[in-house]
């Protein structure tokens, strides 16, 4: 059975439960985590783009075809993308909490709402 | 030898080599090696810029070539973005000697700054669309420190507002180079290209080109998704701030952009240009609206970049041969004269430690460079002769006329009307009048600072002649030729092979 569009959509509902908790919520710890939640959906999006339905690791054995190897592994490029990917997400993600823990030491706050020095 | 990598190399192995300076105890020698290092690495980068200037070449990194490799492509669109990149960094970096006196870790100070320019470098000449991505949160990274550098609330909450807003850019961007791998299966430029060419775009591509556009009008600040940029851009440090809008925005920003929707519809421009067009329309309109009311010089100047921004994407977005020349010409006027209104603005912070104009008044009399810096550069951006203002806004008000948009012209004639309005406020009550009572003991900026003022006036004064035709023919003539034409930039980017 081809679950393949099911997957894309829950990709999808994922990015946009991301988006949600970026836009709405005023807690800064949660935004972090929204948008944590972003990219990874984005990541699982750029695997499921590489999947082919019953495809093996990119992992090629020895003694066999390249040819009947890139009928059957699933798209190494995507898998590559993916961790790029993470590496860069994390780096955002660890300056993002160091901001937010120095914020909390000026207001004593995560919440974006009370923190209001700048205007629109 | 092939050059194009140093331009990488140059930022990345300074900024390394800075991080590895707080070995020395001495803070006076320490911040002489930091800002001598920087200097000269941002020197080499301009020097290296002009003389590439009209030139095209590839580099293939690690000796593979595409699709298998990334290629680094100078063409005529690459180039001048290039020169002006370096020529910005390297006077930001002048005016940080004496301005970062402020601030503490100039060493580190001077890495983030480098990183920057290699992920703009980086952007500009990369040929491959994930590569690109990753340069960009290189600058982007490096920016977010930058913002943040004074730690004070007013930093960090811009910093932390720049930050989630650029986060949520950057996955729509990801997002629309996965559906563009999709449907091309190539993250090469080339191949995209020679898949895209022919035919009309698909649905895939249209969704591809919603998320591309999200992102990048997020990176690029048009409207409406300008919100984080006026206050990220005050809050940072002015050189860092100059660096931002002068050419962050549009490297990361309106360059990318317009790289890649030229490409996803290299078909059929018309959705791609009709976007731009509006984008850029609404973005100079409203950004010069919202300037009008603002008393925060700092934010006043972050309101025109958003509204100048709007020129470059409406020019662009003309698509025709002299649109877009007349969009880079505005691209690299635009960096010059809002870096040196910004460094004024850091130059008037540093003296009378205030952003807000009811605060000035008169200080002509007592920072006369400052002073006459800052006139030349505001009637540059409102677009009076003789200034380089004026000739990008004529070209790209004669390039809407001939495209035949001429409600669009006469939109852009308004906005440059309100931007004099806008700066006439601004000379009035910071420069001209009466002198205030408390500012009569403060002296003009030390040397470094008036030194690279006065060299981005000059800029400001003589750069009309771009337009002269042999060197508008080697600057800004190329961009259009591999924008319009798929089969100029394919022959560039695989060095006369394929």
């Amino acid at each position: 059975m081809n679950n393949m569009p099911l997957a894309y959509g829950l990709a999808m509902i994922l990015f946009a439960v991301g988006l949600y908790g970026v836009v709405c919520k005023k807690n800064a710890v949660k935004i972090i985590i929204s948008l944590l939640i972003m990219t990874n959906a984005v990541n699982l999006f750029i695997l499921l783009i590489g999947y082919r339905s019953g495809g093996i690791a990119p992992i090629m054995d020895k003694g066999q075809e390249a040819s009947e190897f890139a009928s059957m592994a699933v798209d190494p490029l995507a898998q590559a993308i993916v961790i790029t990917s993470i590496v860069i997400g994390l780096s955002i993600v660890a300056l993002m909490i160091a901001i937010a823990i120095r914020l909390y030491d000026r207001y004593k706050t995560f919440d974006t709402s009370k923190m209001k020095d700048l205007k629109g | 030898m092939n050059t194009l990598p140093l331009f990488i190399l140059i930022p990345v192995g300074a900024a390394f080599a800075l991080s590895t300076f707080d070995v020395l105890k001495n803070d006076k020698k320490r911040i002489l090696v930091a800002n001598i290092t920087a200097a000269l690495a941002c020197l080499s980068l301009t020097v290296l810029a002009i003389a590439h200037l009209g030139k095209t070449g590839v580099f293939e990194m690690g000796g593979r070539s595409i699709p298998i490799g990334i290629a680094l492509v100078l063409d005529g669109f690459s180039a001048p973005v290039l020169a002006v990149t370096g020529l910005v960094s390297l006077i930001c970096a002048v005016f940080s000697f004496s301005y970062m006196d402020m601030y503490s870790g100039r060493e580190k100070f001077f890495s983030l700054f480098l990183l920057m320019v290699a992920g703009m470098n980086g952007i500009v000449l990369t040929s491959d669309i994930f590569n690109l991505y990753v340069f960009m949160e290189l600058a982007a990274v490096s920016s977010f420190a930058l913002v943040a550098y004074g730690t004070m609330k007013e930093e960090l909450e811009a910093a932390f507002k720049y930050l989630v807003l650029s986060g949520v850019a950057t996955t729509f961007i990801l997002t629309g180079i996965a559906l563009t791998y999709g449907h091309t299966r190539n993250l090469s430029m080339v191949f995209i290209y020679n898949a895209l060419s022919s035919g009309s775009a698909g649905p895939g591509i249209y969704l591809a080109a919603g998320f591309l556009i999200v992102g990048f009008g997020i990176k690029a600040a048009l409207i409406p998704f300008h919100a984080w940029l006026p206050d990220a851009h005050p809050a940072a440090p002015a050189p860092v701030s100059a660096m931002l809008s002068g050419v962050l925005i549009k490297t990361a920003g309106i360059y990318a952009m317009v790289r890649i929707l030229f490409m996803l519809f290299a078909a059929d421009l018309a959705v791609a240009s009709m976007l731009l067009r509006t984008l850029g329309t609404v973005s100079l309109m409203v950004g010069v609206l919202l300037a009008l009311g603002q008393w925060d010089f700092k934010r006043l100047l972050a309101y025109h970049s958003v509204s100048q921004m709007g020129y470059i994407a409406l020019a662009f977005g003309v698509a025709t041969p002299l649109g877009i020349v007349a969009g880079l010409f505005h691209l690299l006027n635009h960096s010059v004269f809002k870096s040196l209104l910004f460094l004024n603005s850091g130059a008037l912070f540093y003296r009378t430690s205030t952003r807000d104009l009811r605060d000035m008044g008169g200080l002509n009399a007592v920072m006369p460079v400052t002073g006459y810096t800052s006139m030349v550069a505001s009637l540059s951006i409102a677009g009076m002769p003789p200034f380089n203002g004026f000739w990008s806004k004529l070209l790209i008000i004669i390039a809407a006329i001939q495209g035949g948009y001429l409600w669009l012209a006469l939109w852009a004639v308004l906005g440059s009307v309100l931007t004099l309005a806008s700066f006439a406020k601004v000379q009035r009550y910071a420069f001209l009048g009466e002198l205030k009572e408390g500012l009569k003991k403060i002296k003009e900026v030390p040397l470094p600072m008036t030194l690279s003022m006065v060299f981005l006036a000059v800029l400001c004064a003589v750069m009309g002649i771009l337009l002269i035709p042999g060197i508008r023919a080697v600057v800004l003539d190329g961009a259009a030729d591999v924008l319009l034409n798929p089969a100029a930039y394919i022959r560039i980017a695989t060095g006369g092979i394929l």
